[in-house]
């Protein structure tokens, strides 16, 4: 697939940019972080992007999704990153609908694909355990076979909008040990489950993330997602193609806080003289300008990896590329914007700040870029 | 489809029936690439590699039939690529002629200079150098001095020109000189082609750090030129030398990745550190190693982006700056990691205790250090980008 856009896919784009920039401020985004909100992010909003067919656009049609490519998704994923737009697309789609998509029955497809398309529900993916690190084999959390069904005992934390969601995906350990690949199983339950507590977190980028106990939470056999014991591979297909989509995301957060930095540039004065015709700052422009353009064909090439149907190790490898650059990039764009902007960077006041906290928060999300170069380099035999 | 199809066929039909079994062979180094020209000699093979290739045109796959070139598509061309590649076969002919001055006539070159230097170019007859910087101009190229002075349907030319590649090695030179020295500098520069072989031409080979001499000095006392051979405007040649440039620094960033094979650093890393489990048995040194293939992969999907944009109506702008600068910065890091992966093994200079493959490393890893000088210094690139991608002030 050419490395260029369509133009059905400028439009896309144009569209998600439009969208952004009309309805999704960066006030907006204060007031969600400084207010009381219990759902912090906007229903509404939610409810719209469905419409426009973004929420199910990587889903089929005959699940009620646009059946697009995750080309598209990127592109959505990049706007809504240059406006740190917190609605539910990584947890929701990236995440939770992925889980079903690709491991779930027919019955759970029809079950949860068509109301997350539709904007009705969200889902969540419990998998983050205390000491875990970014090894999503490292489960701890154990399903026990109980009465025809499993009972569930275990503690999940910094779970991405795990205090909205409609239904949890939970991974838990069934056989074998603590960072085995084999011997997980994934389950959706319902959060109102008996046994289930749900306390939300308070993270530096401001958005929703939750700590979800399980004192053993009886669940019937149906609620396993794919085969008991096999959901290790499952979790990295899904792990894979949301950090792709969060990449994505990182690309337009990267981008705006750049676009901010120049705009700063150009216009701050001192001795007389706007600081950006200051060579000092020109060069470390030029070189982050340089990091944004191989972030940007990182995320393009990832995308088209996965809509290429290509295999399970060839989306891997595309996907650590792209975190491990955006998350370098992402957090230098974030370093320098600071920097460059001086004093006022680094006061609560300006905007430049929330996208260094976004930065570290996504870097460190799905493992940060020197776990993914050992990742690459491992997918590559060294 | 089918037609493309069916020239695959065709083509790897005559390649095998036409390379002689000596091309097939991979180039053991630099000194194996056939730059044709009159001063060389090359193997009975090579020649005959080029001769069979230039009379299909195939050394310039896409140029213009009418100059000799081989007329094709690009689609065909990439099939013809993608067939040599599949039977690894070597390049017939490589140059500046091919990469720089060629494509350059083929945009701004009149009939007649088209006529009688592309078809040179193609049979690999001519070889091409370029006379850019000087002693008192580098950075700041557009200050040189080499003046050339009307006299009749002729230029004069008197001064110096250095860093020139291969000057001693080519036969005609693309030059810059000053056609008038009152105006503003930008517009009293003109663009020449140059017979090495005229009258007051000489030429004399720098060495570097490396020990090699890839670059030479070339002096210029009352050589006399013909005006006929004048690319452009007398007085506008700026303009045509940032275009050539333009080509340069594309080319430069390609040139890099070719030449290693892929896993070269990690080979060297299990010989020289060891194995664990089947990995690079030193962590950090992996790490190293995979943020250079890793920086590498980005690079080469970044040039894949601007060639798909290219094709889609889209051609690069002052952003291609970025492949100049971040393909010479990330070769000279690729070059670094591998000494530090030889430890003291990369200390050697010739003779024994050294393998020759430790000597060459040294030597690519001295000469690399060039790179981010040749060609419009990275801090020149990273000018460009802030003034021209970004728009920053002066």
């Amino acid at each position: 697939m050419a490395l260029v856009l369509t133009e059905e896919q400028e439009l896309l784009r144009d569209t998600a940019r439009g969208f952004v920039a009309g309805r999704s401020s960066l006030k907006r985004i204060r007031a969600l972080r400084d207010g009381v909100d219990r759902d912090g992010f906007s229903r509404d909003l939610w409810r719209e992007m469905a419409r426009l067919g973004w929420v199910g656009i990587v889903l089929p049609e005959p699940h009620g999704g646009l059946g697009l490519g995750y080309t598209e998704l990127a592109l959505v994923m990049e706007e809504l990153g240059k406006g740190l737009a917190p609605e539910p697309m990584l947890s929701t789609v990236l995440l939770g609908a992925n889980a079903i998509l690709l491991g779930g029955s027919e019955a759970q497809r029809a079950a949860h694909l068509p109301a997350v398309a539709a904007g009705e529900r969200l889902l969540a993916l419990a998998h983050q355990e205390p000491h875990g690190r970014y090894d999503v084999h490292h489960v701890e959390t154990r399903a026990e076979r109980a009465a025809g069904g499993w009972a569930l005992r275990g503690e999940k934390t910094q779970v991405l909008d795990g205090q909205v969601a409609d239904f949890l995906i939970i991974s838990a350990r069934t056989s074998r040990n603590v960072r085995d690949a084999d011997g997980i199983t994934l389950f959706v339950i319902p959060p109102d489950a008996a046994g289930v507590a749900i306390q939300r977190q308070a993270r530096l980028d401001g958005r929703n993330a939750a700590i979800v106990r399980l004192d053993g939470v009886r669940v019937d056999a149906d609620a396993v997602v794919g085969a008991p014991d096999r959901g290790g591979p499952l979790l990295g297909r899904m792990i894979d193609r949301a950090t792709i989509g969060l990449a994505a995301e990182m690309l337009g957060g990267m981008t705006a806080a750049f676009e901010m930095t120049i705009e700063y540039l150009k216009t701050r004065r001192q001795f007389d003289v706007p600081i950006g015709s200051f060579q000092g700052l020109k060069h470390r422009a030029a070189k982050l300008f340089c990091e944004l353009e191989l972030a940007r064909s990182s995320v393009m090439h990832a995308a088209r990896t996965v809509d290429e149907a290509r295999d399970d190790a060839a989306v891997a490898r595309a996907a650590s590329l792209a975190k491990a650059r955006c998350a370098d990039a992402f957090v230098l764009a974030g370093y320098e914007g600071v920097q460059m902007h001086g004093g006022i960077g680094m006061t609560d006041e300006h905007d430049i700040g929330l996208y260094l906290k976004r930065a570290r928060v996504a870097e460190k999300t799905f493992g940060d870029a020197a776990w993914h170069r050992d990742r690459f380099a491992a997918l590559d035999g060294y | 489809m089918a037609d493309l199809e069916t020239f695959r066929e065709e083509t790897r039909r005559w390649l095998v029936a036409n390379a002689p079994a000596a091309v097939y062979a991979p180039l053991a180094s630099a000194d194996d690439i056939c730059w044709g020209g009159r001063k060389a000699h090359y193997p009975a093979d090579v020649t005959r590699w080029l001769g069979v290739m230039a009379e299909r045109g195939w050394t310039a796959p896409m140029w213009p039939r009418e100059y000799g070139g081989g007329g094709l598509s690009r689609a065909e061309a990439k099939v013809l690529a993608e067939e040599m590649g599949k039977l690894h076969l070597r390049p017939p002919l490589t140059g500046f002629g091919l990469t720089m001055i060629g494509p350059l006539l083929l945009q701004e070159g009149n009939d007649a200079q088209k006529r009688e230097h592309l078809p040179k170019i193609v049979r690999g007859e001519i070889r091409w150098c370029q006379g850019y910087s000087e002693p008192g101009a580098g950075s700041d190229l557009a200050g040189l001095q080499t003046r050339a002075a009307r006299d009749g349907d002729v230029f004069v030319l008197n001064g110096q020109k250095v860093w020139t590649s291969y000057a001693d090695k080519a036969d005609w030179m693309f030059v810059l000189v000053r056609t008038d020295p009152e105006a503003p500098k930008h517009n009293g520069i003109s663009f020449l082609l140059m017979d090495m072989e005229t009258p007051g031409v000489s030429v004399r080979p720098i060495k570097l750090i490396s020990g090699a001499s890839p670059f030479c000095e070339t002096f210029l006392s009352d050589v006399r030129v013909p005006i006929v051979n004048v690319v452009g405007p007398v007085n506008g040649g700026w303009r045509i030398a940032k275009m050539l440039l333009g080509f340069e620094r594309t080319m430069i960033a390609d040139a890099f990745k070719e030449r290693d094979d892929k896993q070269r650093l990690v080979t060297l890393a299990r010989r020289y550190l060891g194995e664990q489990n089947g990995r690079v048995a030193d962590p950090l040194v992996r790490d190293h190693i995979a943020q250079v293939e890793m920086d590498q992969a980005c690079l080469d999907l970044t040039l894949a982006r601007a060639r798909d944009g290219a094709k889609a109506g889209r051609p690069p702008g002052p952003e291609s700056s970025i492949f100049k600068y971040y393909g010479t910065e990330l070769n000279q890091r690729r070059r670094a990691l591998a000494l530090d992966v030889l430890g003291p093994q990369a200390l050697g200079w010739e003779g024994p205790g050294f393998d020759d493959e430790e000597l060459r490393a040294t030597r690519d890893w001295l000469r690399s250090r060039g790179n981010t000088i040749e060609g419009g210094t990275s801090e020149v690139q990273l000018n460009i980008i802030a003034k021209r991608v970004l728009g920053l002030p002066d």
